[in-house]
């Protein structure tokens, strides 16, 4: 089980959340504007990363919010957590 | 059909042969080849459906100039992981199609490829534990009985009857209400499919060549794919069909596109061995239990996936203990029961829980993924119309409405929402 980090409670176990998918997707300003083929990005198009991802969680059982998270995939280690609005870091790895 | 000097056709006579010698004169079963410069075909992934696929463009379409690439050895992903079971009884016509495609090759695919698959129809019992199962499990069977699959309504008192250790007292957290049984559904011996289409595969001169990894795809000017770059060397081809399961997002990044899926870890385990005790395969998708009693004796335990996306094909321990409880509910007798193995493989799962079978928009690259939880059960049959779709670059019809168009129409297989599970 996973031990998240929440950036308003701290430390809490996995049961705690719900993941809430790729981070960073912008919901479409103008809807109407949109091809069908910005519609599929927008919808279901995934980078599904293998490495450091961007992710949405929901402290579901603890203060009910939503942040954003980087964490590998390979070793489902996280990286850091942020709050929602804030850019994503660039972790260490990333500098190199 | 020996034209590499591949191992000769299984018969009696030869087991009594070899067992005459003692079994010390098999011989090998499929050659390790080095990769050649290039090759008409390349197929990434040596599941059971990429091998499949070789074997099937090899027998049904003359092309035998074909590579089948794996980054670890044949057979060691998802094939080699999952619960192995088998049926049919989807909801929307063009799975309907699909499934029953495959599930009739199964019935005769022992004798196709010359090697006992271990397919076995013991029938599938998928459990009703509201009125809002009953409903959904019923409009499935009609749905089933239209389009001409079997699939049958049994009140909790016959399931018990066809599944004598399955619990139907009234007084369980989730009761049974009854079950749709699907009889010809079943499980096969998973390794031995990988085996068998591998055996098939080589003996009409497809190349296998395992822990070759795939690094970059190289494009021609025109866009089209020319060559793969990877651990063992460059290896040209025209044609490159992608079956890398969990990976496939992977792959086909290094083309330059993004796909409608995401992998998974999907979790399994096995129980000690115990006498036969579970005549059918056993489902509940509302307490999300699968199970079945292997050939060896143990009990095989299908689990859900975990939340988040992962490549580490490991999970995290409630989601087994979730699928235990309800499994210890369901049958009292095997709360004694001690669990051997447990494991994770990772899942590609579609937003619509439909796999993708299509050409892509980069000439010569064709595509077989997103099969996610349930994907053992397609082998034949997927790796059928894949090869078709490779030959002729024209979908296959059955594959035609699983292309990637469907998320640009919005023409959604929506097996999700009809069953409300993942499976």
């Amino acid at each position: 089980m996973l031990l998240i980090h929440c950036p308003y409670c701290g430390a809490r176990p996995e049961i705690e959340f719900r993941y809430g998918g790729e981070a960073h997707i912008a919901r479409p300003s103008d809807p109407s504007a949109l091809s069908d083929g910005q519609w599929t990005e927008f919808l279901f198009l995934r980078s599904n990363r293998k490495g450091v991802h961007a992710e949405r969680w929901r402290h579901t059982h603890g203060c009910g919010r939503f942040f954003n998270a980087l964490r590998d995939t390979v070793t489902d280690k996280f990286v850091t957590s942020y709050k929602i609005g804030d850019p994503r870091p660039v972790p260490d790895e990333e500098r190199r | 059909m020996n034209i590499t000097g591949a191992a000769a056709r299984f018969s009696f006579a030869t087991l009594l042969r070899n067992a005459a010698s003692g079994h010390a004169r098999w011989s090998r079963q499929w050659r390790s080849p080095e990769p050649k410069r290039g090759y008409d075909a390349v197929i990434i992934g040596a599941g059971g459906h990429g091998l499949a696929t070789a074997y099937y463009l090899a027998k049904e379409h003359g092309i035998r100039d074909v590579a089948v690439l794996e980054k670890g050895w044949l057979g060691g992903g998802n094939t080699g992981r999952n619960t192995t079971i088998i049926r049919s009884n989807y909801l929307w016509e063009e799975s309907e199609a699909l499934y029953e495609h495959a599930l009739k090759l199964w019935e005769a695919l022992s004798h196709e490829l010359n090697y006992n698959v271990m397919y076995s129809p013991r029938g599938v019992l998928m459990l009703a534990h509201n009125l809002h199962d009953v409903h959904v499990l019923k409009r499935h069977v009609h749905a089933n009985r239209l389009a001409g699959i079997d699939n049958e309504w049994l009140t909790a008192e016959q399931a018990k009857a066809f599944c004598p250790p399955l619990n139907i007292l009234a007084d369980m957290r989730h009761p049974v209400l009854g079950a749709a049984l699907q009889r010809r559904g079943g499980v096969a011996r998973h390794d031995a499919v990988a085996w068998g289409y591998a055996r098939a595969s080589d003996a009409l001169g497809v190349d296998i060549i395992e822990n070759c990894e795939v690094r970059a795809i190289r494009r021609a000017p025109n866009g089209a794919v020319m060559a793969l770059e990877t651990t063992r060397g460059v290896i040209e081809a025209r044609r490159i069909g992608v079956v890398a399961a969990g990976h496939t997002s992977v792959i086909m990044a290094m083309a330059g596109l993004r796909l409608p899926l995401e992998s998974f870890p999907l979790q399994a385990l096995v129980s000690e061995a115990i006498k036969p005790v579970l005549p059918c395969v056993v489902m509940s998708n509302t307490i999300h239990a699968y199970i079945s009693q292997s050939d060896r004796g143990e009990l095989v335990v299908g689990a859900a996936t975990d939340q988040y996306v992962s490549y580490s094909q490991t999970g995290a321990l409630h989601i087994p203990v979730h699928t235990l409880e309800a499994i210890c509910e369901l049958f009292p007798a095997f709360r004694r029961l001690r669990m051997l193995r447990n494991w994770g493989g990772i899942v590609d799962v579609t937003p619509d829980r439909s796999p993708i079978i299509s050409k892509t928009p980069v000439p010569g690259l064709y595509v077989n993924c997103g099969w996610g939880t349930g994907g053992f059960k397609a082998t034949p049959g997927s790796g059928q119309v894949f090869a078709a779709t490779i030959a002729s670059d024209e979908p296959h019809p059955l594959a035609a409405p699983f292309s990637l168009q469907r998320f640009v129409s919005g023409r959604l297989i929506d097996e999700a929402a009809a069953a409300a599970v993942a499976h």
